[in-house]
């Protein structure tokens, strides 16, 4: 899947990335709990999440998460946006819930990062 | 081993604003110096856990990069408060950390266990009233 198709299947905005819409993901999580995000998450994935704070991008960028879907239309400040510029990391605003936009990305097959333990391999 | 590099980042206690700040410069080191993207990875969500863990739990202190040939090192050294009891920190689950901290999303208990499974080796000395000293290598071969 590509951070376009991603756009279309949460019905939402590109707000940050324009030039990157062909990027792949292959996996996604849905958190508001940066903790667990930073726990879990694989590279070249999506971040569906209602939480809007600065350390949702620096967490992304930590991770090298390729796209954050902000949900329920929430719209990030330039602050955010301009950090995301910055990392060069693809930003999308959704109008669904966390929940529904992360159903509808795995009905469309995208799959969500396994559980850890206990190498960080994956092994 | 030689030291191919050193540089320390102060950290100062409660500064949620710039949280992070020493972790992305030390990201963006790390990969100047042609650190692959596997062990890049780890050492930064590890970095940015304790630099977390400095900002949300410290009195302050300070984050140490070393670099050799063979690995990377990050040093985090308190002044203070100290954990009572370590083995309880290292816990999945377990925090202390404030409201605040949970409000952006943090807090959770996951920090200790997830930096030791992010470095290739992992050491915590505490002392209540004195502080924590976390050291944690990278293999690079």
């Amino acid at each position: 899947m590509t951070v376009r198709e991603v756009m279309q299947i949460v019905d939402g905005k590109i707000l940050v990335g324009e030039d990157r819409l062909d990027t792949p993901v292959d996996t996604a999580c849905g958190s508001d709990l940066m903790s667990d995000v930073l726990a879990f998450v694989k590279e070249k994935a999506v971040l569906i999440t209602g939480l809007i704070n600065p350390h949702v991008v620096r967490t992304s960028e930590m991770l090298d998460i390729t796209c954050i879907v902000f949900s329920r239309g929430k719209m990030p400040s330039e602050e955010i946006l301009e950090m995301a510029e910055e990392v060069g990391i693809a930003v999308i605003s959704s109008p669904l819930t966390t929940y529904t936009a992360c159903g509808e990305l795995y009905l469309h097959g995208l799959p969500g990062t396994k559980p850890k333990k206990p190498a960080p391999e994956g092994a | 081993m030689a030291v191919l590099l050193e540089k320390n980042f102060p950290v100062e206690a409660g500064a949620f604003t710039t949280a992070g700040e020493a972790s992305t410069t030390i990201k963006r080191t790390l990969k100047q110096l042609g650190i692959g993207p596997e062990v890049l990875r780890r050492v930064s969500v590890a970095c940015y856990e304790v630099e977390l863990n400095l900002v949300i739990h410290s009195r302050g202190g300070t984050l140490t990069l070393l670099v050799d040939p063979e690995k990377v090192t990050l040093i985090s050294k308190d002044v203070g408060p100290g954990i009572p009891d370590i083995e309880k920190a290292m816990t999945e689950g377990f925090s202390t950390a404030s409201d605040e901290a949970r409000t952006l999303g943090f807090g959770a208990g996951m920090g200790l266990p997830n930096m030791k499974r992010n470095a290739s080796e992992f050491d915590i000395q505490s002392e209540v009233g004195v502080g924590t000293t976390i050291t944690m290598s990278f293999a690079l071969k």
